[in-house]
């Protein structure tokens, strides 16, 4: 199916992004907008080179873009496309939830002999 | 209040949930433990699941199967990993082919049950759902693990406003 294929493409970009360590804290640090590829580099033990070839897969998923701040260009997280990880979460505590109503209607029934 | 908490982790793949009844422990393992209150439980009311199998011990299995509202039968399994009545429950929960063997292309999930007493006649369950790894998110979002996952994933999803969207997303 033409859309299944559709979302397969950019999900399979933003998890095959998120699925390395290193990129995922980038992730994390660049919510806060501040800091551009070399003041990240200095937080891990890798080359500035290796660092930037992480961030260039991430902005390549769209998971964050830079930004030019005064005269430098700062990286920051696109929280849009950190959703879409959440939005299968989200979807599996619904299904819990109506499970759980389920069961909590089922508790609440008068008790009877079952037979199986 | 049923449901009284609910974390979700993107980065570690994980979704938990509390909730708490006001019943003892045997009761709420009754639930997982009869087949037959299983699944007046497990689907929902449009696709009603029947459990055609149920060996609830460290590797048994449930098999089951659920009827939508076009006669579609979708099918699935559960192996079974601990037992600890009336307390814990691990098991990981597969997706069935129409002859009942095991989708060996879709990902299972992992399903961690606790049940714990809270005194007062009350009782706290939570469930922990984990997906093996991102890859399996990615492709049970694509896939529309049930009906209304993929049009869930791609209505609401800013990032995907662009996509071109199909209306109704019909299945398969």
């Amino acid at each position: 199916m033409v859309v299944s294929m559709q979302i397969a493409l950019d999900h399979d970009r933003i998890f095959g992004a998120l699925a390395d360590a290193t990129r995922r804290d980038i992730v994390r640090r660049a919510i806060d907008g501040q800091e551009g590829v070399a003041e990240l580099a200095a937080h891990y033990p890798m080359s500035f080179a290796a660092v930037q070839k992480h961030v260039a897969i991430l902005e390549r998923a769209g998971l964050v873009s830079k930004h030019r701040s005064r005269r430098r260009k700062i990286v920051r997280t696109n929280l849009a496309a950190l959703h879409v990880a959440r939005r299968l979460l989200d979807r599996y505590e619904e299904l819990w939830r109506e499970r759980v109503e389920r069961m909590d209607q089922l508790i609440s029934e008068p008790p009877k002999e079952a037979h199986a | 209040m049923t449901v009284t908490a609910v974390r979700k982790d993107p980065q570690s793949r994980t979704m938990r949930l509390e909730a708490e009844f006001g019943a003892s422990p045997e009761r709420v393992w009754q639930l997982w433990a009869d087949p037959r209150q299983l699944e007046r439980w497990w689907g929902p009311p449009t696709y009603p699941a029947t459990v055609d199998a149920h060996d609830l011990r460290p590797g048994g299995r449930v098999e089951y199967h659920m009827t939508g509202p076009e006669g579609d039968q979708p099918r699935g399994f559960w192996e079974v990993d601990e037992v600890q009545p009336p307390h814990r429950l691990v098991f990981r929960d597969g997706f069935a082919n129409e002859d009942g063997t095991p989708n060996t292309e879709l990902p299972m999930t992992t399903a961690r049950v606790t049940i714990e007493e809270m005194g007062g006649g009350k009782t706290r369950m939570s469930i922990e759902s984990e997906f093996p790894t991102v890859e399996a998110m990615e492709q049970l979002a694509a896939m529309g693990m049930e009906e209304g996952l993929t049009q869930a994933v791609g209505q609401i999803d800013p990032i995907l406003a662009e996509a071109p969207a199909e209306a109704g997303g019909g299945r398969r």
